[in-house]
């Protein structure tokens, strides 16, 4: 056995490592959560390592999972070894290629972080719906339960393929496992290089296709022969677990770690076994543990490799004594007879009674059921509700565990509160924000004491569904064994808030155990902070007899020069009191930690972070507790009590981070969900938000343009209604013609404003006497929220300008429309929400949005709560996610049945002329519903319809009725990413723009895969740094915009708000009125981008002027007026485009790291846009038709027969 | 053959035509033309200690931001082994400047902290500068900083730097120090190997249609040379250190003026940024001419000639200049009468 070194990994890299040195090719795309495998992969090629032939494989992105199977199975064919990385969706779009690769008896290896499949929604976190949809495609399927399998099995999965010629899909939990942190055993090159067997090696790549022996694979058979040749691949299936188990045996021996195709643990005369694979058999396995030590008789069978089922091997590894088995799946299948590896285990049975082959002496009985979906909590107490269940004489068959099932009571009931914990683990609980870098600190902590001290550490972190303000939870426990918990900490010894503010409406020391530590980052000292605590704080912290400690970490850090990073602080403090280490030691591992992360970034940052440690222990109190609470005031509830009852129990629930507890009976079946829900969900997020000074303002209305959360918004209303406002409430005069006597307000909604100042940067008004001071600007949200909060509920109720009295043409005019998107979870100043919140604006109350699937999809679906809403019409977009691959082909369906249902309602409307009379039926028909007037004017027409039904006994009224809204012009609008748009989705939105429907796209293009974490695509500009083009993009950015030109009956526009929100409000209202398809493309400024996006929009205008965004609008509808439908919106570049370009870490981080490549890059990017400026600047130059004679040659006349006449044709 | 060669910080030079820190000596392209067009030495741009902690906590804000808070993307950038940081680019495109020059390569430093001018000059010195230029461009804007303070300051950075380095340092004053002489004499004391004389400022100007305060960078003028003409005047013979003049040095016959002030070296960019490199050639032939025109055989010969030791009457470099220049005005037939105040 070779000497090994550990390491602390998550999964995936553990996984990646292995996977990486075993392959030539490796063709990526990135989806959550096995991107970072992928980023890895990258991140090696590019620093130079190599794989075990010497050699650094190739990594190539591909534009959807689809090419990257397509890409790999080339490769193979080609002799190399390949690899690739995937989940859920992605894994579904391999199968075709899976079957492929399988059916030719192909060396390959897939992983796969095991994530949900959409269904009734999309969920990212892990399952296994996704591997168990391959169970057919003739992969050998092997399961990893824990960080170090990930590496262990990802390696035994390589060695069998090369013998076996049977393709392998290695997959472990998505999250739970290849997210976790954990002190794992290394697997050395040397390793590899024992197990690896050069002549099974040599045998994959000798037969590849090559033309010095060229050979045929893939031909097409008829039915005389298929048959048989399917079935020639048997003896390798049946040959398949021998060689796992035999690569097993081997690296066992290597490694001292020995796997079976099914493991078993536990008691070896037990009665009660469960079967299962993944993460939970670590909860499972400590539950057994815990209870045969108490004189149970339990057992556990991993199963490791779950295809080609090995049936005689899953029997024989289960004890005689066993009496009775549950099956547990990690899946669903609705309408099947049970889950997967259930009806395996009974199939195993069944065969072996059957063949008369079975082992047991009295056939036990075996029921099955689900837990885990989508990374739903599983933990020990649950295993020992299944244990319990198995103990009754009528078990339940096909239940379900871990939730309350009161609909079609599958449930099995179990006691929360039982805990197999080991006493000597340390385990710590921290609540922090996102942008505080609690996460980061933690997972710097881990590395400490895992690499520092002989002890184990495991870290697992839970975030909010929220971009912008989204709370983090950090698990970490450390003890003297490895940690095989895979589970959430429920009752820890160690608790720290790291932002005051939640207290407010969390229970943060719900988990706490009693004589826990918890420290607190407060603005209040040891003394006064008592009073701010709630209530319901308060006397946990009594009855629990907490020692209770308190830092002002903001302060610390700003006094070091941090800004708000307080996490060096709070680590400091946590190693100062937990005891986890001795103090001096954990502070000279913290230095030393700092200077590793922070040392490449510069001294600067370094030397500050020294600073914020020395600070941090003067500034660390114990508070000395009080006898008794004394609190005036309890936690808050997520959602007021006037919300509507769904909003408030429901999505409260799920606000407050009680989602597990809702019954089944609290959840639409189906996945339909109210919109109008994020105004409920008042998160108190922003420090600073903005504040009008109503004699400056001159009411422009950029500020509302801008906003990218809706928080800013202006009404013009009766001057009358001002008597009943609260007494802070502002107002100046209108500065429109004919609203003079009215008033006009700008308010800010202090308790939905995330602080992103990207209004107060927009504002073009300075005061005269100071020049700082604007008509909007930033103040501190704390003093000023009772007032404002009060000052936005007056000013919600206001009624809204009437829409006729408006220009929408006009962005001073289109602040006073109602936005029906506001107050997403959207990063704060994200450079997307603009334009959405514009389209709602414009047309918002007749919209259906077909939204792929990315970051859109996410603040826009995520749930608890949806930032889509409704006017006080109650009318406003309605909104689905159908996938990412194929949202174009989604919103053409959508659009083709709202026509197919217009031509209905009209031939009913035909049919029902003698009740409803000819005038109006007529007047329906012919309605033009171009102008909003016109629309609206229809929109009484058919009200008028359904006055006329009521009561009229027939089915064709029926019938009218449930379509009769058709018949009001109703718009499409499909909205996704640029990774979508220019990658994945390409195909289909090719399609449909050439389908000449009536459809409207909005590509938000951030340039880059931004939801999954700043990944290329194709829209990712020359020489800009991604992941997976860590050397900067060597390629031109695709211009979309002239792709789609090249149609020439499709409307198109290239925007940037920040450049001109007019040009962009007029690219938006042409692409509604254009009869046919439209493509509006809008540059998104992007977190992903590395900048303050507080200057966002002056970087859109900077893209701009550089020319890298030239503005334009092609109007198709332009020539049949005779004139030349391309417009160029912007002037020829007056700024160089480093000037624009080197402002985002984006590329200067390239300009630091290989100066000479960046250089080059700016260069050739320099010159894409003069190039891309000259074709422009030509095509807007070109005479319109009327303006120039046809091109064509005249016809002779008389010689040919015009067509149709049937002439010489 | 006439002798241009002149000594400044104990090097050899082949004449007194350096240029001065700038976006000249900025690429190893350039400093090899400046070397043939004339120059004897030139002064590398200066790094600024602000620029690198700006820069640190730029880098290490942007790379950090929206990281660890969403479950799908828990960073934005990929992982580098390594960034560039501002005295990384320095030392190298030094070291390249060093690779191509045969002529003399001054590094520039902007120090803040004394650690930061420690440690970058250690830094330099090991990257080969054959000196080094401390620029001591600073501003009092703390009302409770009095002008020894600063003063003393500035003695207390050269003295560590001298401590940190074996290689020769330079500082560039400004000129707005109450006694110009006093703290030359204390800079001297420090150990300080040359003066440069003087830096320039740059104010900020007034956008009034933006109502902003924006930064502008103008070149220097021809008239600038005389402050510094005069404050070399009067230091030349006084101080041990070598002195420098920079800013206001367009043609020959500046760098005559120069030399003759009792300065070693004539420091060049703004003509050569107005008039392009070529210039300088120029001027070395101007230099040259005019040397042999009037029988001249070494800049050595004119050196401190018209300094205040050497002029005949001293008062034009004190206080009496002051009055006879007011009363030179009256005579300029494009200016107004002039009325002395006190008449």
């Amino acid at each position: 056995m070779r000497e090994q070194e550990t390491a602390i990994l998550d999964g995936n890299e553990a996984c990646a490592s292995v996977a990486y040195r075993l392959a030539q090719v490796i063709t990526i795309y990135p989806i959550t959560p096995s991107s970072t495998m992928a980023e890895w992969a990258d991140q090696w090629k590019e620093e130079g390592r190599k794989n075990v032939w010497g050699t650094i494989p190739v990594v190539c992105e591909m534009q959807s999972e689809g090419g990257a199977a397509g890409a790999m199975h080339g490769a193979l064919q080609a002799g190399a070894f390949g690899t690739t990385f995937t989940a859920s969706q992605g894994l579904l779009l391999m199968i075709p290629n899976m079957y492929k690769i399988a059916g030719e008896l192909t060396c390959n290896v897939i992983h796969v972080t095991a994530r949900a499949v959409a269904t009734h929604a999309l969920s990212i976190f892990g399952d296994q719906s996704d591997v168990m949809a391959c169970r057919s495609t003739g992969y050998a399927m092997l399961s990893s339960n824990s960080v170090q399998e990930a590496g262990d099995i990802a390696l035994i999965a390589h060695i069998a393929t090369l013998e076996s010629r049977v393709p392998f899909l290695h997959f472990f939990d998505g999250f739970r496992t290849s997210h976790e942190i954990n002190k794992v055993y290394e697997i050395a090159d040397e390793t590899i290089r024992a197990l690896l067997d050069e002549k099974f090696v040599l045998s994959h790549r000798q037969r590849a296709l090559t033309p010095d022996q060229p050979i045929l694979r893939g031909s097409a058979q008829n039915p005389d022969v298929f048959f048989q040749a399917r079935e020639a691949c048997n003896p390798y299936y049946l040959a398949c677990p021998t060689i796992v188990q035999d690569a097993m045996d081997r690296f066992a021996r290597e490694t001292g770690r020995a796997y079976h195709l099914f493991d078993y643990v536990g008691a070896p005369d037990a009665d009660r076994v469960i079967v299962m694979m993944g993460s939970g058999a670590g909860a499972v396995e400590e539950t057994i543990n815990h209870l045969n030590a108490q004189g149970e008789k339990l057992g556990l069978v991993k199963v490791r490799l779950y295809r080609p089922f090995a049936a005689e091997a899953f029997l024989a590894a289960l004890p005689a004594t066993v009496k009775s088995i549950a099956v547990l799946d990690r899946t669903k299948e609705p309408g099947a007879l049970g889950e997967p590896l259930y009806q395996d285990v009974i199939t195993a049975f069944g065969e072996a009674v059957s063949e008369g082959s079975s082992p047991f002496a009295q056939q036990p009985k075996v029921i099955g059921g689900r837990y885990g979906l989508s990374s739903k909590e599983f933990t020990p107490a649950m295993a020992k509700g299944v244990f319990d269940e198995m103990r009754k004489p009528k078990m339940k068959n096909h239940f379900t565990i871990g939730i309350n099932d009161d609909v079609t009571h599958t449930s099995l009931a179990y006691d929360p509160e039982f805990s197999t914990e080991d006493p000597r683990t340390v385990r710590a609980l921290f609540y922090g924000l996102g942008s505080d870098g609690t996460v980061g600190a933690n997972k710097n902590s881990i590395k400490i004491i895992g690499s520092e001290t002989p002890g184990y550490a495991q870290g697992y972190f839970v975030y909010d569904s929220k971009k912008s303000g989204s709370v983090t939870t950090s698990h970490l426990r450390f003890g003297p064994d490895p940690i095989r918990s895979t589970y959430l900490i429920s009752n820890a010894n160690f608790v720290a808030c790291h932002q005051f503010q939640f207290l407010e409406r969390m229970d943060i020391l719900a988990a706490t155990a009693p004589g826990a530590v918890f420290l607190l980052n407060s603005p209040y000292g040891p003394d006064e902070i008592w009073q701010h605590l709630p209530l319901k704080t308060q006397e946990t912290i009594l009855k629990k007899k907490l020692k209770f400690y308190v830092i002002d970490g903001y302060t610390v850090a700003r006094e070091a020069g941090m800004g708000n990073r307080i996490n060096t602080i709070m680590q400091t403090c946590f190693f100062a009191i937990s005891g986890v280490l001795p103090r001096d030691e954990a502070i000279e591992q913290i230095k030393k930690a700092i200077k590793k992360t922070y040392g490449k970034r510069g001294d600067a940052v370094v030397q500050q972070n020294f600073a914020a440690v020395d600070a941090a222990l003067s500034h660390l109190h114990e508070v000395k507790l009080p006898e008794k609470a004394t609190a005036t005031f309890d936690i808050l509830p997520m959602m007021p009590a006037e919300a509507p009852a769904f909003v408030r129990d429901v999505l409260g629930a799920m606000a407050a981070g009680h989602g597990d507890l809702l019954p089944v009976s609290a959840l639409p079946p189906g996945g339909t969900f109210p919109t109008g829900t994020a105004k409920w969900e008042k998160r108190n997020i922003a420090q600073m938000i903005p504040v009008w000074d109503e004699q400056l303002c001159i009411q422009c209305g950029k500020c509302v343009m801008v906003c990218p959360h809706a928080v800013i918004r202006a009404k013009v209303y009766d001057s009358a209604v001002l008597a009943s406002a609260p007494a802070t409430f502002k107002s100046a005069k209108p500065k429109w013609k004919g609203m003079e006597e009215e008033l006009y307000t700008l308010q800010v909604a202090p308790e939905d404003c995330t602080g992103c100042s990207l209004c107060v940067e927009i504002c073009p008004v300075k005061s005269k006497s100071e020049a700082k001071h604007k008509a909007i600007n930033m103040e501190m949200q704390a003093p000023l929220r009772e007032a404002e909060a009060l000052n936005w509920s007056f000013f919600e109720a206001l009624p809204t300008v009437e829409r006729g009295r408006l220009s929408h043409t006009q962005v001073k005019d289109i602040q006073l429309l109602d936005p029906l998107f506001e107050f997403s979870g959207a990063c704060a100043g994200c450079g997307e929400t603009p334009y959405l919140k514009l389209l709602t604006q414009l047309f918002g109350d007749r919209l259906y949005i077909a939204n792929a699937t990315g970051c859109s999809s996410i603040y826009g679906g995520n749930l608890p709560t949806t930032p889509y809403t409704v006017n006080q019409s109650g009318r406003g977009p309605t909104w689905s996610n159908s996938l990412f691959e194929d949202n174009a082909e989604f919103g053409l369906g959508m659009r083709l049945a709202l026509d197919q249902q217009k031509g209905y309602a009209e031939s009913l409307l035909g049919r029902l002329a003698p009740v409803l009379g000819d005038d109006l039926v007529t007047a329906i028909v012919g309605a033009t519903q171009i102008k909003e007037s016109e629309i609206d004017e229809q929109r009484q027409r058919v009200r008028l319809v359904r006055e006329k039904l009521v009561g009229v006994d027939s089915a064709e009224a029926r019938a009218l009725l449930a379509v009769a809204d058709s018949l009001v012009r109703k718009s499409v609008w499909i909205i996704g990413g640029d990774g979508w748009a220019y990658d994945i989705g390409f195909g289909g939105l090719d399609h449909v723009l050439g389908s000449g429907q009536n459809v409207k796209v909005l590509v938000l293009d951030t340039e880059t895969y931004s939801n999954t974490g700043g990944q290329m695509s194709k829209a990712t500009p020359r020489g800009a740094v991604a992941k997976f083009a860590e050397g900067g993009k060597p390629n031109a950015k695709k211009d979309l915009a002239m792709e789609a030109v090249a149609y020439g009956s499709v409307y198109v526009a290239r925007v940037a708000m920040g450049g001109s929100d007019m040009q962009t409000v007029k690219a938006f209202q042409e692409a509604e009125a254009y009869n046919g398809p439209a493509i509006i493309i809008a540059y998104s400024h992007c977190i992903a981008h590395g900048y303050d996006l507080t200057y966002g929009m002056e970087q859109q205008k900077n893209a701009v002027l550089s020319g890298y965004w030239p503005l334009m609008r092609y109007n198709p509808a332009l020539r049949e007026q005779g004139k030349n439908p391309f417009q160029l919106d912007s002037k020829a570049p007056t700024m160089a485009l480093k000037q624009y370009s080197y402002h985002e870490a984006r590329y200067t981080m390239l300009a630091r790291s290989r100066p000479d490549v960046a250089k080059k890059l700016l260069q050739e990017a320099q010159d894409d846009v003069e190039r891309s400026w000259r074709v422009y600047a030509g095509r807007a130059a070109m005479p319109g038709r009327g303006e120039t004679p046809h091109i064509a040659p005249p016809e002779p006349e008389g010689k040919v027969a015009p067509l149709g006449t049937g002439g010489n044709q | 053959m006439i002798d241009l060669s002149t000594q400044y910080l104990g090097l050899k030079l082949k004449s007194p035509l350096v240029v001065s820190s700038s976006p000249l000596t900025e690429s190893a392209e350039n400093i090899q033309r400046l070397e043939e067009a004339g120059a004897a030495a030139v002064v590398l741009p200066s790094i600024f200690e602000e620029q690198l902690t700006l820069e640190s906590n730029a880098l290490d804000q942007d790379l950090t931001r929206g990281t660890e808070s969403f479950a799908e993307a828990l960073s934005y950038f990929p992982v580098y082994e390594d960034y560039r940081q501002g005295q990384d680019a320095y030392l190298s495109q030094l070291r390249r400047a060093k690779s191509v020059a045969s002529i003399p390569v001054l590094a520039s430093l902007n120090g803040v902290t004394a650690k930061g001018w420690v440690r970058f000059a250690k830094e330099i010195e090991q990257a080969g500068a054959d000196a080094l230029e401390l620029n001591t461009y600073s501003l009092a804007t703390k009302f409770s900083d009095t002008s020894a303070m600063v003063e003393n300051g500035i003695a207390a950075l050269v003295r560590e730097v001298k401590h940190a380095t074996r290689i020769p340092v330079a500082v560039k004053l400004s000129p707005q120090y109450t006694s110009i002489p006093h703290l030359a004499m204390e800079l001297d004391r420090s150990g300080a190997d040359a003066l440069v004389l003087f830096n320039r400022f740059y104010q900020p100007d007034f956008d009034l249609e933006n109502l902003d305060v924006c930064p502008r960078l103008t070149l220097s003028r021809p008239e600038e040379l005389l402050l510094r003409l005069h404050w070399v005047a009067i230091l030349y013979g006084d101080v041990k250190a070598d002195l420098a003049v920079t800013g206001g040095v367009h043609g020959a016959e500046d760098v005559l003026k120069c030399v003759m002030a009792g300065a070693q070296v004539a420091m060049m960019a703004s003509a050569l940024l107005a008039k392009g490199i070529p210039h300088l050639k120029t001027v070395h032939a101007d230099l040259v001419r005019w040397m042999e025109e009037h029988e001249y055989e070494s800049i050595l010969q004119m050196r401190g000639s018209l300094s205040r030791r050497a002029v005949p009457d001293p008062s034009a470099f004190e206080r009496g200049n002051y009055i006879k220049t007011l009363s030179s005005f009256t005579l300029r037939p494009t200016a107004a009468p002039f009325t002395v105040p006190y008449n």
